[in-house]
């Protein structure tokens, strides 16, 4: 390329220092103060609380009061999240208890990312675990949670929860639901044998009063495999069951 | 009044007077509606904005809503607040005294006025705290339809809103014998708060019109249950609701017409032969209307306060915040309903235009619900084939390309290289190559707008559920749920501003943002972030014309609102006539681009101005530079 004459670009130098000067003279305009109130609130504190399930089971031989419940509070990012489910068989007291308390982070459109501890109330001796999962809405609609636990003894198990919401009409609503645990080891004292521990499938039909207040009536039905079933069998217990249930779903 | 007779509103006398006692307020009911309101004859009154001043308080006040109490924020003691007439060029003072217990704004909705009388509190001034009063002074130097309305929180859904009119200071290029103000708006009892708080839990709590099995039963029937439930796994596979048309519905809301329900009955008095202006506006916190008045077509004059060349039509869709102004001239000696439904069709209001009080003309059975369409989830063609369900499939051929080659962003310098988007042209795409024939005379996809852009890599992270992957040039079509009426219907195309536009240079630069949210977490916003997550203003050098281009990666309408200066539409129009708009709705997977000029000094609100959506952080703040100082090298 021809050298351009030292004349020349001595002023092509001082146009380009014009123009930045030029386009320096529009200055932008202050910023508002600081002091001033924020425009819109777009991170508000949210309390959320579902009771998911407060139900009653029976079946030929007895009958159970069941718990599942969990809410958060937070923003949209950064949730405190928490969960509690049990049972009370035959009026006997608790028999099961878990509580867990996460901290939820929003990974993915539709997921979150839940780390925390849970602790088991009952049975007793009562156990405490570490936990991780993710919770949220899978294509096809699924609400999903699938969780890890790594118990204070080293147990690793885990837990995949899948509930689907079927339209009659606008408010009466059919809804299955899926459980399944899984240990990768053994706890003999707990009856939790090694591979899939149990499966169990719900149909709630609800009808929704108000959407958060939904009375519900259902079958449920029960079975534990494996080594868990063997262990349930050498106790004498039955390792299948069915049983219908009335509840009420309630969030606020 | 007589015993029976039908007093204002359409309430007898035995029922206004159960109303008033019971609210205490007998004696000051004139208290509880605006002057303009009242269904009486004659001209629209009104308070005259001079330099003098005029007072406003706002308050917290009582009000009946269709016989139920319920606690407004108010301008003046009424919902909507007193009609202000203005007159172009001339200084007007307004007196702002806040009588409630937060701090209130009153922002001036598509005036350019100087940034610090805007209105938007942490903008344009600190906002007006309670027991304070704030002056506006400014001088209008533009003329037509606009309104006012509270910045700030959600106060606007509480009743916080009412229209203005300026004067223009030549001849008004529109004859008219008479006008009225038709101000369109959404009442809830609850607490506009807890309807957010609703939405964040479960964004779909007001949608009562969703897909059932019986729907599915319905589809299979007509389509085949291969197709139906193909349909239903598409939607299932983006967690996505076809029938999520509107955020908060009739379920919550009673749509109000100047302020009254529809059992009220608001009546516009008329002469057979009289040119009737009316100057329509949505005030709606949530709500689009679609508006017709059967028996009469639709000349509208206006939109957006700017005159527009006449365009007749039977139906308008106007999004929230817009307005339009439209004459109509009954002939006939008879009573015809202005029919206002909400887009979801989940409820309606109405008026009647009537020689007389007391009439009343056929109220039209509500339509059925629209659903959305995979043009409206910016679906590519792949991923839609063997669709055979109207709505599931896509446009058959590509609209003609009018205003094609403006949407495609092809600029006349070459330098604005759009940031996200793989294959960018001029020319859109031949689409009657990319599906089969099989789908033709399909509902609703003969009018699909012709595909301009599509997707780059980014999805705008975990606060955005969807993006468009393809992208239309959507302006010609009609909105949702009218694709199909057999009518006339205006579409953006239609609009042609009167008056030329004055300034006609080229763009020097193209900014694009995407309009994203996640529906099952409420959060909206630019570019995947809300509001309190962007550092810094849109920064605008003073002067400069610029071309911004909106792409809506969700699936909702999103009536983008920009204070400070009007967004001349690429719309097909001819540059000089580019509708000057300030506030324009855009499509679900639309990608549209607008010019401006930025010639006003300050610190502007861009958002969307769907209150909730607005609230939840779809917002940008954009910086218009000061101009160069004189003396100055």
């Amino acid at each position: 390329m021809k050298r351009r004459p030292l004349a020349c670009r001595f002023t092509l130098g001082v146009l380009l220092m014009l123009t930045a000067s030029v386009h320096a003279q529009s200055r932008p305009f202050p910023l508002p103060p600081k002091e001033w109130p924020e425009t819109i609130n777009d991170r508000p504190t949210i309390t959320f609380l579902l009771l998911d399930r407060l139900e009653y089971l029976s079946d030929e031989k007895s009958d159970a009061r069941v718990w599942d419940a969990q809410g958060w509070v937070g923003g949209d990012w950064n949730k405190f999240w928490f969960k509690t489910d049990g049972v009370d068989v035959n009026g006997h007291g608790v028999e099961e208890a878990e509580v867990q308390a996460l901290y939820a982070r929003l990974v993915a459109p539709f997921w979150f990312l839940q780390a925390g501890l849970r602790h088991d109330a009952e049975p007793t001796p009562t156990r405490n675990f570490a936990v991780i999962g993710m919770q949220g809405l899978a294509p096809l609609r699924f609400d999903v949670e699938a969780t890890a636990f790594v118990s204070e003894d080293g147990d690793l198990s885990a837990r995949l929860e899948a509930e689907y919401d079927l339209l009659f009409t606008q408010r009466l609503i059919l809804q299955p639901r899926f459980e399944t645990n899984f240990a990768a080891s053994e706890v003999e004292d707990l009856g939790i044998g090694q591979g899939v521990n149990d499966i169990e499938l719900g149909l709630r039909l609800r009808y929704e009063i108000r959407r958060e207040l939904a009375p519900y009536v259902g079958i449920t039905w029960q079975r534990q495999l494996g080594d868990t079933a063997d262990l349930a069998r050498e106790r004498g217990e039955e390792v299948e069951s069915a049983a219908f249930l009335l509840g009420i779903r309630a969030w606020f | 009044m007589a015993k029976g007779e039908r007093g204002p509103y359409g309430l007898t006398r035995r029922r206004f007077l159960q109303v008033m006692t019971g609210l205490g307020l007998l004696g000051s009911w004139h208290s509880l509606m605006p002057a303009y309101a009242r269904p009486v004859g004659g001209q629209a009154t009104a308070l005259r904005v001079t330099d003098s001043g005029v007072d406003l308080a706002i308050a917290r006040t009582t009000i009946d809503i269709g016989g139920r109490v319920g606690s407004a924020l108010t301008i003046n003691g009424t919902v909507p607040g007193p009609l202000l007439r203005f007159r172009e060029g001339e200084w007007a003072t307004l007196r702002v005294t806040n009588r409630l217990e937060e701090m209130t704004t009153l922002h001036w909705h598509g005036l350019r006025v100087p940034q610090d009388m805007d209105g938007v509190a942490g903008l344009s001034f600190p906002g007006i705290k309670p027991g304070e009063t704030f002056t506006y002074r400014f001088r209008p130097k533009q003329n037509g339809t606009y309104w006012y309305h509270s910045h700030q929180g959600l106060q606007e859904q509480l009743g916080h809103y009412a229209p203005l009119i300026i004067e223009p200071a030549a001849a008004d290029p529109v004859a008219y014998d008479r006008e009225y103000i038709v101000f369109l708006s959404d009442w809830t009892f609850e607490d506009p708060e807890a309807v957010l708080g609703k939405l964040k839990k479960q964004s779909d709590y007001y949608n009562f019109q969703q897909r059932t099995l019986g729907d599915l039963l319905r589809d299979a029937q007509r389509y085949g249950w291969r197709a139906a439930l193909q349909d239903r796994a598409m939607w299932g596979r983006m967690r996505m609701s076809p029938a999520d048309i509107a955020d908060v519905t009739g379920y919550a809301y009673t749509y109000l017409l100047n302020g009254l329900p529809p059992q009220d009955n608001w009546t516009a008095l008329f002469r057979p032969g009289e040119r009737v202006r009316l100057r329509f506006i949505n005030g709606a916190a949530s709500t689009f209307f679609n508006v017709r008045i059967p028996g009469l077509p639709l000349t509208v004059v206006q939109a957006d306060g700017q005159n527009i060349q006449p365009v007749t039509v039977d139906e308008f869709q106007i999004a929230v915040a817009e307005t339009y102004d439209v004459i109509v001239q009954p002939q006939e000696e008879r009573a015809y309903t202005l029919f206002a439904e909400a887009m979801d069709r989940s409820g309606y209001t109405r008026a009647t235009l009537a020689p007389r009080l007391g009439m009343s003309a056929p109220i039209p059975p509500l339509r059925e619900r629209p659903l959305r369409t995979m043009i409206d989830m910016g679906m590519e063609m792949e991923e839609m084939d063997g669709m055979a369900m109207p709505g599931m499939a896509m446009g058959e051929e590509a609209m003609g390309g009018h205003a094609a080659g403006e949407a495609g962003m092809t600029m006349g310098d070459g330098a604005m290289a759009p940031a996200d988007q793989g294959a960018v042209s001029g020319i859109p795409k031949n689409e009657a190559a990319m599906s089969g024939g099989a789908h033709a005379g399909m509902p609703g996809m003969e009018q699909a707008g012709p595909i301009v852009a599509r997707h780059g890599p980014d999805t705008h992270g975990p606060a955005n559920s969807t993006v468009a992957t393809v992208q239309r040039n959507r302006l010609s079509e009609r909105g949702a749920g009218l694709e199909q009426v057999e009518h006339r219907v205006l579409v953006y195309t239609d609009l042609k501003s009167l008056e030329p536009n004055t300034d006609l240079r080229p763009p020097g630069r193209e900014i694009e943002f995407h309009l994203t949210g996640n529906m099952e977490t409420f959060m909206w916003g630019f570019d995947g972030k809300k509001f309190s997550e962007v550092k810094e203003p849109i920064f605008l050098d003073y002067g400069e014309r610029v071309r911004i281009t909106l792409v809506n990666d969700t699936m909702m309408e999103h009536p983008m609102h920009l204070h400070g200066m009007f967004k001349e539409i690429l719309n097909g129009a001819e540059p000089a006539h580019r509708p000057r708009k300030h506030t324009i709705s855009v499509k679900p997977a639309e990608r549209l681009s607008f010019d401006i000029t930025a010639d006003a000094p300050g610190n502007w609100a861009f958002h969307c101005h769907l209150l909730y959506h607005m609230e939840a952080g779809m917002l940008r703040v954009v910086n218009v530079g000061l101009p160069p100082q004189e003396g100055r090298p």
